[in-house]
């Protein structure tokens, strides 16, 4: 009996210690796949935004690469154990539009929630990167880069290279390439990360032709790669012809490669923008940044690049009826976006970071405060985003490609071949055309409907 | 003869067996038979729309070069390992069955590896092999050799041949040892008096006493091969140059888990289950016929 009232006492304890506590916030879990130090500095926005109000608590989870975090994401959700957002690769974007309810889309959160984010602002190439053709957001712009060239001016100065002119076309690069190979000082004149996103997508966009049917994807499931296309097939058998002489290295799938550039093994690299932060931390020579080179004679060329990084996505809980999600919870996941989109905050991420600002007037924030003036290049991914004017055309809005991950992948293997020597870049992108289109079409059946 | 003991009645004995069965169901036969039945259906990643395409799954694969290249590497590769395992295991077992000094240490000294993750033991592969921070990678291209296992398939395959192979020799080892301190001396005595050298003694007494032990490593290592070596593949070429390292495994995992195309990898694993049920018949089959020599 005694035992009995005791267990009753604590029972009523416990009932009681969360009516007494109203301030316990909601959690909000971030699944994000950003390794240091970007991780952190992602970190550092939730614990900042915790500490602008008390009723809820972002929670942010580093889930390995962006691969790995989308995986992990659509196996909790699954398992009814999805995060309230996951931090999603530009590449994922397709599939998760695929998604179906297993997504919140972001326009209908906001009006759903009444919070008020002006998308109007955002750069043209983001928001279309993700919103539906209608302009409606599917969700929410982050972490956006584009590719730019890093290259070593140590190298150029020894190899009699003017180290304040990156060449602005690929002929001019081609002129250099021999001077860095005999006089630069690295182990190779160049080498490249992100193989596909640099050299074919964001190749592709600049000289505005198309990497894919339908508006890259933008127009339906039913869209074929078109990659195999003469320009690719000269600027790829070029890689492939340098791969062979030594002037360029294949550095491995993904960003595998770009530690070659901070540890002086490269003397130029194509990489991400949002690289900036690492090789102000370890390269150990004066290095500068570009925009990505041309083929000149190029009708259109050059235009703007398209971007890469990655977005945040809403999800709901799992499968079951309903979703699984309190109104409160959308409510902390709409009020989180407002204060990442606030530009001051904005600003700071991409003045941290090197990602670019997703916003105009977070651009001219970093401008004011003399951000340009002081890091020199800085505005170099924000103008090539920018360039031609600023109007996108269908070949450089973005691409919508369902398993593009898959099809990465595809193009990489293939790419591989050609590198050692087993086919030539015209039948490389054949076979990956063949292969592409193969996981297109099943997408398109799995997503009919 | 063996004792036997009779129980009476049937509820006990199927009592006992109980959780033995259950787990055995929990952990292998239902996780098996959701892969049978997800290798005939097709669902987007998600598992919101699905799919029942019966064979579909697997005739597809049938008709996919890359499939059949994952096997043709899958043999290959286990061929390779299985050699070199049980060839440098068999060697060092007789080194160390000598009468040497510190022969306890070199003995313990070899059985560690076992001991390392296949994902560690790739790591310290990469550190000898990687063409930029290697030890032995830079000595290759400091003397001329043109090595970057990125882009060379044949150099991968090597690599990661070495790094399984490296793995299984303290198995193999202490398996060899074992048979090796089992061989009567007086056996080999006999062969020594009657005029056979070393090298003649080896292969006409030890090896044959030796043959039921190797033929039982040989199907273990093969089973290791094609099941266990998924880390070491990861860890070091992600299957790639190319498709040149990717095995039957290692393919399940891409299809499944990167792709997220879980008919297809459900499909493959089913057809790795039949293989793993074959080698374990032929084992028992030939274990059974051949132990008592």
């Amino acid at each position: 009996m005694h035992r009995r009232t005791l267990l009753t006492g604590a029972m009523s304890l416990g009932v009681a210690a969360p009516a007494l506590g109203q301030t316990q916030p909601i959690e909000i879990q971030f699944w994000h796949g950003l390794a240091q130090p970007l991780g952190g500095m992602l970190e550092k926005r939730a614990t900042d935004f915790n500490a602008t109000q008390t009723k809820y608590r972002v929670v942010p989870t580093f889930r390995g690469s962006y691969p790995e975090t989308m995986v992990a994401a659509i196996a909790a959700f699954r398992a009814n154990n999805a995060p309230h957002i996951v931090q999603m690769f530009e590449v994922g974007t397709g599939t998760m539009m695929g998604a179906g309810r297993a997504v919140k889309p972001v326009h209908e959160l906001l009006s759903e929630t009444g919070v008020q984010i002006d998308f109007n602002d955002y750069l043209p190439g983001v928001r279309g990167y993700y919103s539906l053709s209608d302009g409606r957001m599917m969700s929410m712009p982050f972490n956006s880069s584009t590719t730019i060239v890093w290259y070593n001016k140590d190298a150029f100065r020894r190899a009699g290279v003017d180290p304040d002119k990156f060449p602005e076309t690929w002929q001019g690069v081609a002129e250099i390439l021999p001077k860095l190979k005999a006089g630069g000082g690295t182990a190779v004149p160049m080498s490249t990360a992100w193989l596909t996103w640099a050299q074919i997508e964001n190749f592709s966009a600049i000289h505005d032709i198309p990497l894919a049917t339908l508006a890259n994807g933008f127009g339906g499931l039913g869209t074929e790669l078109r990659i195999n296309n003469p320009l690719v097939q000269r600027h790829m058998q070029a890689l492939v012809d340098w791969q062979k002489d030594g002037s360029f290295r294949y550095g491995g799938r993904n960003n595998a490669g770009e530690p070659a550039f901070p540890n002086g093994e490269a003397a130029i690299m194509f990489t991400s923008s949002g690289f900036r932060a690492r090789v102000q931390r370890e390269a150990r020579f004066d290095w500068g940044v570009a925009m990505l080179p041309y083929y000149q004679g190029t009708p259109n060329a050059p235009i703007n690049s398209i971007i890469g990084g990655a977005s945040l996505w809403v999800m709901n809980k799992g499968p079951a009826a309903g979703g699984g999600r309190s109104r409160d919870e959308f409510q902390g996941v709409a009020e989180f976006f407002k204060y990442l989109s606030n530009p001051e905050v904005d600003a700071q991420w991409h003045m941290d970071t090197g990602y670019v600002p997703v916003r105009r007037a977070s651009y001219a924030i970093a401008r004011e405060k003399g951000f340009y003036r002081d890091n020199p290049g800085a505005d170099v991914p924000i103008e090539q985003l920018l360039r031609g004017g600023g109007t996108l055309t269908d070949n450089s809005r973005g691409i919508r490609l369902g398993g593009f991950v898959e099809i990465r992948t595809i193009m990489e293997e293939e790419f591989e071949r050609a590198f050692q020597g087993q086919q030539n870049a015209q039948q490389a992108l054949a076979n990956a055309t063949t292969r592409g289109n193969q996981v297109l079409r099943n997408f398109e059946r799995a997503n009919r409907g | 003869m063996r004792k036997k003991v009779i129980f009476r009645g049937v509820a006990l004995p199927y009592l006992l067996l109980v959780p033995q069965l259950a787990v055995t169901i929990v952990f292998f036969f239902w996780p098996a038979g959701m892969a049978v039945w997800q290798s005939t259906l097709r669902q987007d990643a998600f598992g919101l729309r699905t799919e029942f395409v019966a064979f579909e799954n697997f005739l597809d694969l049938f008709g996919d070069a890359l499939y059949l290249n994952a096997a043709w590497n899958t043999v290959i590769f286990s061929s390779s390992v299985a050699a070199l395992a049980l060839g440098a295991a068999l060697f060092l077992a007789v080194q160390a069955d000598k009468q040497i000094r510190g022969a306890g240490l070199y003995k313990t000294l070899l059985i560690w590896p076992y001991a390392v993750a296949p994902a560690l033991a790739a790591v310290l592969w990469l550190f000898i092999f990687h063409p930029s921070i290697g030890l032995v990678g830079r000595a290759f291209g400091a003397i001329g050799i043109d090595w970057d296992y990125r882009v060379n398939g044949g150099q991968a395959m090597t690599m990661v041949v070495i790094a399984a192979a490296w793995k299984q020799v303290s198995y193999n080892f202490i398996f060899f040892l074992a048979g090796l301190q089992s061989i009567p001396t007086s056996v080999l005595e006999a062969a020594a008096i009657d005029g056979a050298r070393p090298f003649r003694r080896f292969w006409t007494v030890i090896f044959p006493l030796l043959s039921p032990t190797a033929f039982f490593l040989l199907v273990v290592n093969l089973v290791y091969a094609f099941f266990d070596t998924f880390g070491v593949i990861h860890a070091l070429t992600r299957g790639g140059p190319g498709n040149a390292t990717e095995t039957l495994i290692y393919k399940v995992y891409v299809d499944g888990v990167q792709n997220l195309n879980f008919g297809s990898s459900a499909a493959q694993s089913v057809i790795l289950m039949v293989i793993v049920i074959a080698l374990t018949a032929v084992q028992f089959r030939f274990i059974e016929r051949r132990v008592h020599y």
